[in-house]
């Protein structure tokens, strides 16, 4: 039962959703379907939080290494579902004056307002920005050309980094245009890379119908795990 | 020589790319940038759409990304915008709302006479990723029953007679990666025949291209798309040159170009590194 009813409903609501997609008539079933998976990715929020609230007690209580990064994750998890739940700081909207919680938990000057603009968007900012410095070091040290392999990735790093450069047609200003770095990389990107990209989308594509196939007739139960 | 560049401290390669970065945009400099035939094509799709066309502004990014995609997503708007379209913002990510918000302030800022719900209208977050697109491609109230103030749809007078995105006249998404341009192209764009443009991240762009020209009328990878477009805006609006906000990409471009240039260097000096090391046994 624990696994033949979740098998059912992927079944169902998958078959649903195919016929949806070719039967107008039956539209409204995909959306019914989709709505409530919708419902569910809302409710994935609320386990995913709890989640993390278990997995960082369990550190903390087990005093496991890092059990400080895990300190810190828990203040800041709670502080920001404390003033986001609770709309602290938040203005009523002015359709519903009269409604104290009616403004957006994001609304300017609120506590979560000030949070994401002062906390968050920086350190994410910061940890993004980290990797110029990075890839710096990486190009120094690592990025050599040990074989014909290397050579070839090599030389359309380099054209594409001159391409997406401004400077780079500069450089060769005095070529045909074609033959101008910018034109390459275009070249580069729309022949070898769409070639090699459509070609591996196909394969995908070509996976999940054989994969979803195997779902929607419970061939393959391994999205539910091993319990 | 050799021995000094091979034992060379990394801490010296984080300085050179720390003053790489920082003087340009201390300075302002930057090179001037040739508007690419794609670039043109985002700017077409949208400067041909009649005045007042209804145009859907799917921003799916976050703050790692902002410093790439925040540009677009703002030239996006203020094309939109000089173009008078009817504007309606929505993200499929968490920590997308703010990303709107930005465009909306350069409405606010720039275009004082868009009214909200008139002109422009926010829908905010939805969680659901693709489930999302699905459903709001057949039926946006089963989803939104109200903008992100807490009004209702049907009372907002820009969106009481749409009834899902096929009623809207393009797609125009800015996306950081999963769920983004991609899950629009396939649940939206393709299988309703809608027309879209895309701006995307420089790593995310090589998945795209394969839905050019069909399924993606255009696509801007990276800031030096972003900054192409900018260049063309300011071309065909000439007025904007004036407009300082409507240069971020172009003057974005000055660090980037530096950094390239870094880069580049460091993997010659590196390779003559590894190549003379070599010769030498």
């Amino acid at each position: 039962m624990k696994r033949t009813i979740p098998v059912l409903i992927a079944s169902v609501t998958g078959f649903v959703l195919v016929v949806a997609s070719f039967v107008p008539v039956a539209e409204s079933w995909g959306e019914t379907a989709m709505i409530w998976f919708d419902i569910l990715a809302s409710i994935a929020f609320v386990i995913g939080a709890g989640n993390i609230l278990k997995v960082c007690l369990k550190k903390i209580s087990d005093r496991r290494e890092g059990w400080g990064y895990a300190l810190v994750t828990l203040i800041a998890f709670l502080i920001t579902l404390y003033v986001g739940l609770f709309k602290i700081g938040v203005n009523p909207s002015e359709q519903f004056a009269d409604r104290p919680w009616s403004g957006d938990y994001v609304a300017n000057g609120s506590a979560f307002w000030w949070a994401y603009q002062y906390v968050y968007l920086p350190l994410a900012a910061t940890m993004f920005s980290m990797l110029a410095f990075y890839i710096a070091s990486a190009s120094f040290r690592a990025f050599r050309a040990k074989n014909t392999e290397a050579l070839v990735l090599l030389t359309t790093a380099f054209v594409v980094l001159l391409g997406q450069a401004s400077f780079g047609d500069s450089i060769t200003f005095f070529l045909p245009a074609e033959l101008q770095f910018s034109s390459i990389t275009s070249t580069i990107m729309n022949v070898f890379n769409l070639a090699g990209n459509r070609a591996i989308m196909i394969g995908i594509a070509l996976g999940v119908v054989s994969l979803s196939l195997k779902i929607l007739l419970g061939v393959d139960r391994s999205y539910l795990g091993s319990d | 020589m050799h021995h000094f560049l091979s034992h060379l401290d990394r801490r010296w390669i984080f300085l050179l790319m720390f003053l790489a970065v920082a003087i340009p945009i201390l300075t302002g400099v930057y090179f001037p940038v040739k508007a690419s035939p794609m670039a043109r094509s985002v700017f077409k799709t949208i400067d041909d759409l009649p005045e007042g066309s209804k145009v859907l502004l799917a921003f799916d990014y976050d703050p790692p990304s902002m410093g790439e995609l925040a540009p677009m997503a703002q030239a996006f708007t203020r094309h939109c915008a000089l173009k008078k379209h009817k504007l309606y913002f929505m993200t499929l990510w968490p920590q997308g709302p703010p990303m709107i918000d930005r465009s909306i302030a350069v409405l606010n800022k720039e275009f004082p006479n868009y009214k909200y719900g008139e002109d422009y209208v926010n829908f905010g977050f939805r969680p659901g990723n693709e489930g999302v697109i699905k459903v709001v491609v057949t039926n946006i109230k089963e989803l939104y029953e109200t903008d992100v103030a807490g009004e209702g749809l049907d009372k907002i007078p820009m969106t009481k007679d749409i009834k899902s995105v096929q009623d809207l006249d393009l797609i125009v998404n800015v996306s950081a990666g999963f769920p983004g341009a991609k899950e629009w192209v396939q649940y939206a764009a393709s299988a309703y025949k809608k027309p879209m443009v895309a701006g995307t991240t420089g790593v995310g762009a090589p998945v795209l291209y394969p839905y050019v020209p069909d399924q993606l009328t255009g696509l801007l990878g990276a800031i030096k798309a972003a900054a192409e477009y900018e260049q063309t805006i300011i071309e065909h609006y000439p007025a904007q040159k004036a407009n300082k906000d409507t240069q971020e990409a172009l003057r974005r471009m000055g660090p980037q170009d530096f950094a390239h240039l870094l880069i580049i260097s460091l993997i010659l000096v590196g390779n003559w590194i590894y190549f003379a090391g070599r010769k030498q046994g």
